[in-house]
Order: structure tokens, then sequence, then C-alpha cells
């Protein structure tokens, strides 16, 4: 990494996490000569980096590793595939046709892309934008913050936080306390039920750590430390835990900063870029795959997803890639949806290159019909049992062939 | 910072390192005084002066003929005088005050009526079609406005540091941790008594914001006022809703407050609050989970499409107010002591002009003024400047902070020198680390990293902000 940062690519890839990384190998294979991924930390890897525990790796190396060794795994097949791997360099600015702003070491550049692929993740949702009370002490900590500090620093923030969540995410932060020997007083869930599936709720009970559903956290107290929280109780009540930290997870958002400072159209309901089918911006020179498409999937699926925005990309190059066209825009017309990704389907579902799946999410547990309506008229619905923040998807295939306007998805609700 | 501390005879200690002990610090000190500034937390800025709306006042609203109004006018003319020499920024907003109701309508006259008493004659008032086309984001049931062209936004940190760091490369000393609990004047000094051993000085400036009438009680045995601390809590959103309003957008104040303002930071930001709420606490601003989602609210009311925008970070400060509308700011004859007490909520534009008149009792109470011949002028990091941040610049390093765009090379130099942080909160203010949209989900390990046995507490058990 001595010389300086090129001044023009085919394929800039900025963020060199999992799907970064996974799509700057398929181009490679796919024969595209110079992909340069852009990496604002140090080191390539993600987000994974920082997670010193199990299961990665299933689907990319048939085997399960720990976070940092399935990093270091990525980007050496990148760099042995012929990946420009240029770490601490931050785009800072997207600029239409593929022009991309930079920040390195030594100074603003400039890097123009024949096409671009945003690949800038997410992180959790902080306790000022959760608009949490109380003081603000040090020792409230994302999840990915106290991985950075216990397994990159190896440091021991605190020694009896309360954990706030129970998304995948938050039995990570309980793997990551049990690696310090932190040991929380409690996991608070302000929903009646644990987010995240079986197996890994069985986690507190084997850690013996109390799980309190139906609670959430009012107020943090402490003055340079945190002495304890105020929970709101199921009946309405508060009630003051002792405890020396706060881990507040999950909750994920695209980390779409660079994105909505842009050109480039964004979704207000996942947070990420408005796509089409084959994963292309508003500008057709930008791309994006991973988890800035919505909060929040596995290593392995967005992975998946950056090594077939790598293919697209690939033939989007050699001009094989049908052109952007009007098609069927999709909304949610129940406020217990969410959002969809892709946002935009203008080709038939078996088209090449295009996405087999719709994803959906939902914004509260849901029992109940999800079916798709086009000018009035319902075309289809099928049951439907969804928890947010879990993967839910249908099959393109779903939507009819050839039509224009808006498609809503619709849900309803069994009477409970 | 070394010297024995009992030995030498300071011209001038300053109590508190707030804005207005800083202002005043610089003046002092630029006036050829040996200044001592005493500040008894870790850091400097640790009380009303931490979280405030950063509003460089023009004193449009201030109380006709108050001392308040002559200290805000003074301190808005020297800031705009000063700033370019110290690399401070200023980001030229004007401000609208906006009428919602037919009665907030009937009282804009009257609030015109009072800027022009006050000198501030370029006001313009607007109708609401005027005032929509200016800032077309705002609600269209607005009434009508006025603008006040000469409102400034400023940055609450950059100014009194840069103050403070004048008067030390000036000569003064700063001892922080260092409480003042009590003091004898023997009719030539001072006699300080602090937790960290005795002070001596001819003449002492109380500039202890929230704690004003304590010290005066420490050390004169009376007190003159009582602070009754008025609580302001913000939500700042992140940097693309600042793309919603130039103008700072003001209500019409109400008998009891200023209200509640929206408008962007130095920063890039954009800020809803504050609120106003008595207590009794002096030390703690408790942030309260309603009051934020209602300023939340009331932020979407007037500005609707602030309703997508993120809310990267909340804050409460704490206003010394007091039993009195003025700024209490008094020589104690036979004494050498001045007490600048009750900066209520508008201290950052007043300090400059504060720490004027203070010097001015000064030299009435018979400490001489030599003005320095040529004095240091330090120069502030840029922060604001979009044009000339670091990270544009060769050899930053790197970015550590990547919400705030903050280079390695900015936070080892903020590291170092005279007024070199003592916490992960003095740090923040001087370099933005973790202030941004993830609030340290990425930085805080390599920031740990960097700043261990740096601080005098470490960054994992040290105060947010
Ligand atoms: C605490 C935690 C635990 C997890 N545990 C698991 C697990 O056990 N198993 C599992 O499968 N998944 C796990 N995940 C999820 C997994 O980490 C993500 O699914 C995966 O990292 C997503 O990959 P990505 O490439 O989309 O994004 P990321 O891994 O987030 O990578 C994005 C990259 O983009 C870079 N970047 C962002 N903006 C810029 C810019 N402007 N310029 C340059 N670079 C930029 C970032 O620095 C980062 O390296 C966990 C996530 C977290 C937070
Ligand atoms: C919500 C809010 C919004 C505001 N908005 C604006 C605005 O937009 N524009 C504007 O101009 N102003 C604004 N202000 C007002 C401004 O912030 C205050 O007027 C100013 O900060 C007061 O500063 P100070 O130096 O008097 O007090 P402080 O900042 O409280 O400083 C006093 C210092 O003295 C120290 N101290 C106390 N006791 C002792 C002791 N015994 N020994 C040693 N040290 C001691 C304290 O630790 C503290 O650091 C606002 C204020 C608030 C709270």
């Amino acid at each position: 990494m001595a010389d300086s940062t090129p001044q023009s690519c085919d394929v800039a890839i900025v963020g060199g996490g999992p799907a970064g990384l996974a799509a700057a190998v398929a181009l490679r294979k796919a024969g595209v000569a110079s992909v340069v991924v852009l990496e604002r930390e140090a080191q390539a890897g993600g987000i994974p980096r920082h997670c010193g525990h199990y299961p990665f790796g299933m689907r990319e190396f048939n085997r399960v590793l720990r976070g940092p060794d399935y990093a270091a795994r990525l980007v050496a097949r990148a760099l042995k595939s012929g990946v420009d791997i240029r770490t601490s360099v931050t785009v800072t600015a997207l600029n239409p046709g593929g022009r991309l702003g930079l920040s390195t070491p030594e100074g603003a550049a400039e890097l123009a892309a024949k096409r671009v692929l945003l690949c800038t993740g997410v992180r959790e949702k902080s306790r000022a934008a959760r608009l949490i009370g109380g003081e603000k002490p040090g020792g409230v900590l994302s999840t990915g913050a106290l991985q950075g500090l216990v397994y990159l620093n190896h440091q021991k923030p605190f020694s009896r936080p309360v954990v706030l969540g129970t998304e995948l995410v938050s039995f990570s932060a309980l793997l990551t306390c049990r690696h310090m020997g932190i040991r929380p007083v409690a996991m608070v869930e302000p929903a009646s039920r644990v987010t995240a599936r079986w197996p890994t709720r069985l986690l507190p009970k084997l850690l013996r750590i109390p799980l309190l559903l139906d609670t959430g956290i009012s107020a943090i107290h402490g003055g340079s430390k945190v002495t304890g929280v105020d929970l709101v109780t199921p009946d309405g009540g508060t009630r003051h835990i002792d405890c020396d930290g706060v881990i507040v997870t999950g909750a994920f958002l695209p980390e779409a900063s660079l994105l909505r400072a842009s050109h480039l159209a964004v979704d207000p309901a996942s947070g990420g870029p408005d796509i089409d089918q084959f994963g292309r911006c508003s500008d057709p020179a930008y791309f994006a795959a991973g988890n800035l498409l919505r909060a929040v999937e596995t290593a392995g699926w967005s992975w998946a997803e950056g090594r077939r925005a790598g293919n697209t990309i690939a033939h989007d190059l050699k001009s094989s890639l049908p052109e952007p066209r009007e098609g069927l825009r999709l909304v949610m017309a129940s406020d217990a949806l969410k959002y969809a990704v892709p946002q935009r389907v203008a080709y038939p579902a078996g088209s090449p290159r295009s996405t087999t799946k719709i994803q959906l999410r939902v914004t509260r547990p849901v029992e109940g019909r999800l079916g798709l309506r086009i000018d009035g008229t319902e075309l289809w619905s099928k049951p439907l049992s969804a928890m947010p923040e879990r993967r839910l998807t249908v099959p393109v295939s779903m939507l009819p062939d050839g039509r224009k306007g808006t498609a809503e998805f619709f849900v309803r609700e069994q009477a409970k | 910072m070394s010297q024995d501390s009992s030995s030498e005879v300071f011209d001038v200690a300053v109590i508190g390192g707030g804005v207005i002990g800083c202002a005043v610090a610089r003046k002092f000190a630029l006036e050829g005084a040996r200044v001592v500034m005493l500040e008894k937390a870790l850091d400097i800025l640790d009380g009303a002066s931490k979280g405030n709306s950063a509003i460089l006042h023009t004193g449009f609203d201030a109380p006709p003929g108050s001392l308040e109004l002559a200290c805000i006018k003074a301190g808005y003319a020297e800031y705009l005088d000063i700033r370019e020499r110290l690399n401070l920024p200023l980001v030229r907003a004007g401000a609208l005050v906006l009428a919602w109701t037919e009665e907030q309508e009937a009282a804009l006259p009257g609030l015109m009526e009072q800027a022009r008493t006050n000198g501030i004659t370029d006001i313009q008032p607007l109708t609401a079609a005027e005032a929509l086309k200016l800032e077309p984001e705002l609600a269209g049931t607005l009434r009508a406005a006025f603008r006040v062209p000469r409102e400034h936004l400023i940055d609450p940190w950059s100014a009194p540091h840069a103050y403070l760091l004048q008067a030390i490369e000036n000569g003064a000393v700063l001892r922080r941790d260092c409480e003042v609990l009590g003091g004898i004047y023997d009719g030539v000094a001072w006699r300080l008594e602090t937790s960290r051993g005795g002070v001596q000085a001819r003449l002492v400036v109380n500039a202890a914001g929230l704690y004003g009438d304590i010290v005066d009680e420490r050390l004169t045995g009376r007190r003159d006022f009582h602070i009754k601390p008025r609580k302001g809590q913000f939500v700042v959103f992140d940097k693309t809703a600042a793309r919603l309003t130039t103008h700072i957008l003001l209500p019409v104040p109400s008998k009891t407050t200023k209200g509640i303002v929206v408008c962007r930071t130095a920063y890039g930001n954009l800020l809803v609050g504050p609120t106003a709420e008595e207590q009794e606490d002096r030390s703690v601003a408790e942030l309260v989970p309603g009051a934020l989602a209602a300023l939340r609210r009331r932020g979407e009311e007037i500005l609707p499409a602030l309703a997508g925008e993120e809310v990267t970070a909340i804050y409460a400060g704490l206003r010394p107010a007091t039993e009195y509308k003025d700024y209490r700011i008094r020589a104690h004859e036979g004494k050498a002591y001045i007490t600048v007490g009750g900066i209520r909520s508008t201290g950052l534009s007043s300090a400059l002009g504060v720490a004027r008149y203070v010097q001015a009792l000064a030299v009435k109470l018979g400490l001489p003024a030599q003005p320095l011949a040529e004095p240091v002028w330090p120069r502030l990091p840029a922060l604001t400047d979009e044009g000339q941040r670091d990270w544009r610049a060769a050899g930053n390093a790197g970015i550590v902070c990547h919400c705030e765009l903050v280079t390695r090379r900015e936070v080892e130099a903020a590291m170092e020198g005279p007024l070199a942080p003592q916490t992960l909160a003095g740090l923040k203010r001087r370099t933005r680390v973790t202030m941004g949209r993830c609030q340290g989900f990425y930085c805080s390990a390599e920031l740990a990293a960097m700043t261990r046995d740096r601080l005098a507490v470490a960054m994992t058990e040290t105060a947010d902000g």
C-alpha cells in the first residue's frame, strides 16, 4: 500500500466488509481489471473484525469461524484475487457518474470509477437516538464499541452492565461480556418477546442473567461512571437497578450518511438506497449491497449479496445488463410492514442477474396474511407469522410481469 | 504550572473556567496582569458553558438599558473583531422571529420596537409568504415574522478555549481540579484556600457561574443573589437536517423563556431546544425522555421535513439564573473583589463584553493596566470550516472519528499543549470525536487506545460530556 490512491478504476467498492470483499472477488473472477476497495479503517474486514465469537463463514468457507479469522480469510482471498484494497481511505462524497471524493492520510483526493458499489454496512442506534434520559456518564456503549474495546484492545470497560435489547447482536454482547469476565446484571427488552430466534434465546438462562421482558430503560444515571438505570416495568412503574454500564444493542440503521448527503435516492423506510432488482441505485453508475440495503442480516447473507452484485456489475460493464426502466414501485400499505428491498422491479422474475427475493421486514409481531395489491385489486395473499428484525422474503416471481405503477404490500392481521 | 503556589502573588485570580472566566482571564492577561485561573473541575467548561444554543446574540430582545444588553453588544462587536485572528468560526445565519398564533402576531410590533430601541435597526418585518420564501421548509401555518439579519451562530467551545489559550500564552496560569474553598483579604492581597493549597492574588474575580452565590458566601460571608438553575434540554439532528433552514428560527418569547429555537450548529447539524425548567440541583442536568420527544415534535411542527431526520445527540445545560433579571456584576468596595454572577442565558455572546466591563471595574478598584505591546494570538484548529478541515490536508494520519471526520493528527494535537484535555468530554469539546451520529460505535476502541494513560480519567470510565 505504498503507492498513492489511483485516480481512476473500473469498479470502486466503498466499504471492505463481507459484502464489499465478496463483490471484489467476484469482479476479479469475472475478468474486470481494476477493482479498488476503499476502506476507512486501518484494516479491511468490516464488522466481523471485532466480533471475536462464532459463528461466521459457513456459507463462504464451509466451516464455523470466529469473526476476526473470518475477516482475515476474506481479505486474504481478495488480495489473492488481485483486488486493490486501500485502507485508511474514507469516501467523503458520491458525485454523479461514479466520481468519488476521498480523504486519505495524504489529504483529499478524487477517484473516477466506471461503476461504484456501496457496501458501507450498518451501525447500532445510539442511546441519544433512542432518547433515553438521565445523565451522560461514561460506560454507555453499543455492542460494536464494546467489542472493539474487548477484542481489539483487551479492555474491560465495566463489570456489571445492563444489556438493552434481545436481537442476535444482543447475544453477541453477552458472549463478549463472558469473554472478558463481565457479568451483566440484566438483559431488558421493551417488547413482550425475545427478538432473536431460538436457540440464542436460551443464552441468558445458561449464563444465569435475568431476562426482563416488557421492560425499557427510561434513564441512565451516574457522574463519571454509570451507577444505575431506571427501568420502566411491565406495569408502567419505574424501578432503579444498580449497574456500572449499559450496553445499548441493536436497532441497526444503515450507515447511509454518505448516501443521504449525495444525489442518490434514499428509501426513508429502509434507511438505505432506493435500488432496482439488480441492486442499481437511482444513478445507474452506483450499485449497493450488504447491510447498507437494510438492517440487518448475517455476514453470510451480506457476503452472498456482495458476490451477486459483483457479478451483476461485471455484466453491466459488458453492457449486458437490462437498462433501467419504469416498472413497479413496491410500497408498504400497512404500518405493520417496515420496508421492502429492492424498492423497484421492472423486469420479469427470471431475468438473468435479477435478485430472486424481495426482502421485507415487519415493525412488530404480526400474525395474519400478507398480500399484494395493484390499483386497488388484490393479486394474492398468503399466511404470515413474523417478528421484527427477522428475515422475511417473497419471491420476485410473486410480482406480475409487465406492470407499471405502485404495488402495495399489505397485511391483514388476525384478530387477537 | 509547577511554581510554588503559596509564594507568588498573582495580580488577578479568576475563579471559574466557564466562558465568562475564560474571557475575563484573557482580558486581564492582555492588560498586562499576572493571572491565575482556578477551576474546580478536571477541565474547563464543565458548568453552564457545557451546553448552550451557541447563538451569537445581537441583543435585539434584551431588556433595554440593561447591563446585559451593553455587554452583549460589546461582546458581539469584539467577537467579530478578533475571531479571524484566533481562527474562530462565524455562521452568518440571521434569525427569523416567527409568529404562529394571532396573539404572537400581535406581539411582533412590540418586539421590533424593542429591537430598534436596543440599536438593532436593520430588522425587517416579513409577511408569512416572504418568510416562507426565505425558508421554504417552514410549516405553512406561519402567520408573520421579522428578520434579524445579524443574529449569528458560533462554536460554544472553541471561543472560550481560544480566550483562555490566549490568556495562557500571554502568561496566565491555569489550575484545574482546584476548588476555591475560602479566603481572606488582608487589605493588600487575597489568600485563597483551594483544594490544591493556597493561592495569593491582589484581586479576585468570582466567575463561578452556577456556584457564584456560594463562592460569594465563602469569600465575603454573604450572598447578594441566589442561583436558581434553569435547565435547558436539546435534541441534535444529523447533518442532512441542516439543509432544512438557513436562519435561526426563534419563537415569540413568553414572559418566562425565549422559547424553543431551531437552528443549525457551527458543525453543520441542526438543533432543537432548549426547554426552560427550574430546579434546585446545580450540577446534574437530567435528560427526560418525555421532554426530548416533545422537542422533537415541536421541531417537526416548525419544520415538517424534520420528521425523516435522525437524532444524533441529546444534551442539557443549566443556566445560572438568579431572582434578578439582569446580570449581577459588582465590585466590592475595600475588598479587591468582583462578582460576575447570574450570566444567565446570553453569556456566550456577552463574555468579551463582560470581560471589558470587569476590567474597567478593576481599574477603579486600583489595579493598574499596562496593555501588552505585542500579545500572542494563538490560532485554534479549524473544526467547523469545511474548506480548511484537516482531513483534506496531507499528513493527517488518517481519520479516527468517521462521523465527524476527525483525524489522528487533530486528536494528537489536542492532546498536547497547555490546554490539553483531562477527560473524554474535554477531548470531545476540542475535537468533536464521538459527537456524531454513531456516538462511538466505530471509533471508541481506537480512541481508547490513543488516549490510554494520557487522560486524568481513562476513557472507559469517564463522563460522556
Ligand atoms: C456486534 C455484532 C455481532 C455480529 N455477529 C454476527 C455473527 O455472529 N454472525 C454473523 O453472520 N453476523 C454477525 N453480525 C453481522 C455481520 O457483522 C454483518 O452482517 C456483516 O458485517 C455485514 O457486512 P457488510 O459488508 O454489509 O458491512 P460491514 O461489515 O459493516 O462493513 C462495512 C465497511 O464499510 C466501511 N465503510 C463505511 N463507510 C465508509 C466510507 N465512507 N468510506 C470507506 N469505508 C467505509 C466500514 O468501515 C466497514 O468496514 C454481527 C454484527 C455486529 C454489529
Ligand atoms: C440551555 C442554554 C442555552 C443557552 N444558549 C445561549 C446562546 O445561544 N447564546 C449565548 O450567548 N448564551 C447562551 N447560554 C448562556 C451561556 O451558556 C451562559 O451564560 C454561560 O455559559 C455562563 O458561563 P459562566 O462562565 O458564567 O458559568 P459556568 O460555565 O458555570 O462557569 C463557572 C465555572 O466555575 C467553576 N466553579 C464553580 N465553583 C467553583 C469553585 N468554588 N472553585 C473553582 N471553580 C469553581 C465551575 O466548575 C465552572 O466551570 C445558554 C445557556 C443554557 C444553559
